[in-house]
């Protein structure tokens, strides 16, 4: 697979920080490319330096092998965070309006079958709700066709089924072969959308894969999850142990050997979870932080 | 030019769909118009105030040609110690006693005592000196004033209405989400030079001509040149108000920026009074702001009747200032 966009030794110093420090990886074309860290890891600053906002300090973007030209608005689609629009337009008048700066746009009608915006295409831009806002902000990104699509943080702040919704979008999005690069908190969402993953702390990539095969690389068998009151003091268990406030994790490849030895200890079992690892875990074994005790 | 009627389409809906906003931009001038129009209109008042101490019989004949001068109002007073306190505290300008041998006070610090002087010592008398007189409609304060007013209330509308627009965008990160497409700052301030023009322009003229059916104002000039000078003034606050939002993202700061330099305006630029005479460094600070040359070539127009060709010094200034305005704005423009 070619890579679609890549960044190369990419630094960015401030007068009192460095937010980003010497980070290189590439995006191949058609992937969900998602990147991950806690607030102030250097995630957003990378990403800005990604979509031509901030200029790099040292270092390297390059798209399709070349830095990124005047042509480079034309190809990507950005979806902020937390924008607001002009007041007073309504749904399909800001979309008109965005339609307007490009060469080349989608049919209308089609932006708005893809994103569900039909119910709310008339109504006032600012009296929609957080979901409707969403998909309004991922149709202004989508409208120019683009070839590479940023999403910062897209279902921050949304309901469970807003999320949903959201990410069956992506989804959409993504069966058209377009390249997303995402920023996210939620490592279920990157879970649930990412092929491949990078994890940022401290201005530095701390590893980047796939979700699968990194918490393969990093994790063997299976968690025990339990309270930590219910251990009283025993510390003997076969596997690997983890404390956190008011739970212990045990990591064991041998969920037999590892249940009998509770029981043999006379541990209780009453609130005994047993799970996979996830990117959650993978977050705290690479940071030894939890990725949203920043947020 | 599609991304600059794009955009100019926009603001316009935006500003033409916020009714609270636009009706005040109407009603407030119109108010202030029709307000002083009422306060300085009526039956014209005495000029000078005479306390009159007089006896039963008739006074003597050069007096009596006093006493009937246009705009001298005579009071009554009976006690004279009373009438001398006033003059001496500018409450009457002239105490005349004819009760004996005429007799008269003034205060030496008050100048229209002189005038009032000279005219007593000068009524009845007609000498050989030829008398033309002359007709001619009169030119109100009002009609002095509303070059002035609408000038202001154009200046406020320019620089508030950008300035406070392009801070709002800038901090609702609307500017943000413009940068990321091809829009270009040129593109971006032209059509917010050009939305506000137009509104302002359209404001001017609604209120003009309303305020006229009821003032029946006394233009002189032409109305085509009194249009292109608000048209220029326009442009040049606006492009001031450009440069005051170039940078800051805080409401506040820009609230403060854009008092900064409207306040000075507002009362050195000769919306209400006539600088004339002032002192000579007020009048030349007051030269440095743009809309003492927008009120100037105005009211040059409106009341002297004016040309464009009479005027040229101060459309010259104002489109120099422009470009300069114009020029830093967008040098010093930043989206975020």
């Amino acid at each position: 697979m070619s890579s679609l966009l890549e960044v190369r030794e990419l630094t960015k110093q401030y007068p009192a920080v460095r937010a980003v420090d010497g980070v290189s990886f590439a995006v191949e074309e058609g992937i969900c490319f998602g990147l991950l860290g806690p607030n102030g890891a250097g995630k957003t600053t990378t990403v800005e330096m990604m979509e031509g906002l901030t200029r790099p300090s040292s270092g390297q973007v390059l798209y399709r092998g070349a830095p990124l030209g005047a042509g480079y608005k034309h190809e990507v689609g950005i979806q902020f965070q937390s924008t607001s629009l002009q007041d007073f337009l309504t749904t399909r008048e800001v979309l008109q309006l965005f339609g307007k700066f490009y060469k080349h746009t989608l049919p209308l009608d089609e932006v708005v079958r893809m994103c569900a915006l039909g119910e709310f295409l008339d109504q006032d831009n600012r009296k929609l709700s957080g979901g409707q806002r969403q998909r309004l902000f991922l149709a202004l990104a989508l409208i120019n066709d683009p070839a590479l699509l940023f999403l910062d943080e897209p279902t921050t702040g949304l309901d469970p089924q807003a999320r949903q919704n959201f990410w069956k979008l992506v989804r959409q999005i993504k069966a058209q072969r377009k390249t997303i690069v995402l920023t996210t908190h939620y490592m279920e969402e990157a879970y649930a959308l990412c092929d491949r993953i990078a994890i940022m702390d401290h201005g530095r990539i701390l590893t980047i894969g796939s979700p699968q095969d990194l918490l393969t690389e990093h994790f063997e068998g299976v968690w025990l999850e339990l309270p930590a009151g219910n251990l009283n003091g025993h510390r003997t268990i076969p596997g690997k142990l983890r404390e956190r406030p008011g739970y212990v994790d045990i990591q064991t490849t041998d969920l037999d050997a590892t249940m009998r030895a509770l029981l043999a200890a006379d541990i209780s079992l009453v609130g005994l979870k047993v799970r996979q690892p996830t990117l959650e875990d993978l977050f705290l074994a690479l940071t030894g932080h939890e990725l949203r005790s920043g947020s | 030019m599609n991304i600059f009627l794009a955009l100019l389409h926009a603001r316009n809906k935006e500003f033409l769909r916020d009714r609270g906003t636009l009706a005040w931009n109407f009603a407030f001038p119109f108010m202030v118009i029709i307000g002083l129009a009422l306060v300085f209109s009526g039956p014209e008042r005495d000029l000078y105030k005479v306390g009159l101490l007089r006896g039963d019989g008739p006074p003597p004949t050069a007096i009596e040609a006093f006493l009937a001068t246009d705009y001298v109002g005579f009071v009554p007073v009976t006690a004279l110690d009373d009438a001398l306190e006033k003059v001496r505290r500018h409450q009457l300008d002239m105490v005349l006693d004819v009760r004996g041998e005429p007799h008269f006070w003034i205060n030496s610090s008050n100048p229209r005592g002189y005038v009032l002087e000279r005219v007593l010592q000068g009524a009845g008398r007609s000498e050989a000196i030829h008398k033309e007189v002359l007709t001619g409609r009169e030119i109100r304060y009002i009609d002095w004033l509303l070059p002035g007013v609408l000038a202001m209330n154009m200046m406020f509308s320019c620089l508030f209405g950008v300035g406070y627009v392009i801070v709002r965008y800038r901090k609702g990160g609307i500017l943000r989400r413009l940068r990321v497409t091809p829009v270009r700052a040129v593109h971006f301030l032209s059509a917010q030079v050009a939305s506000r023009l137009l509104l302002v322009l359209f404001v001017t003229t609604v209120l003009f001509v309303g305020t006229d059916l009821i003032l029946d104002f006394y233009v002189v000039g032409s109305l085509l040149d009194l249009f292109v000078v608000f048209a220029l003034g326009g442009v040049c606050l606006i492009s001031l108000g450009l440069v005051i939002a170039a940078r800051t993202a805080s409401q506040e700061l820009a609230g403060g920026l854009l008092n900064l330099a409207t306040w000075p305006m507002m009362f050195l630029s000769g919306v209400w009074f006539s600088l004339e005479g002032a002192n000579p460094w007020l009048v030349r600070a007051a030269q440095l702001l743009p809309l003492t040359h927008m009120i100037d070539a105005a009211r040059a127009v409106m009341v002297d009747g004016a040309t464009l060709l009479d005027v040229w010094p101060q459309l010259a200034l104002l489109t120099g200032l422009s470009v300069v305005f114009m020029g830093l704005g967008s040098v010093l423009f930043r989206w975020e």
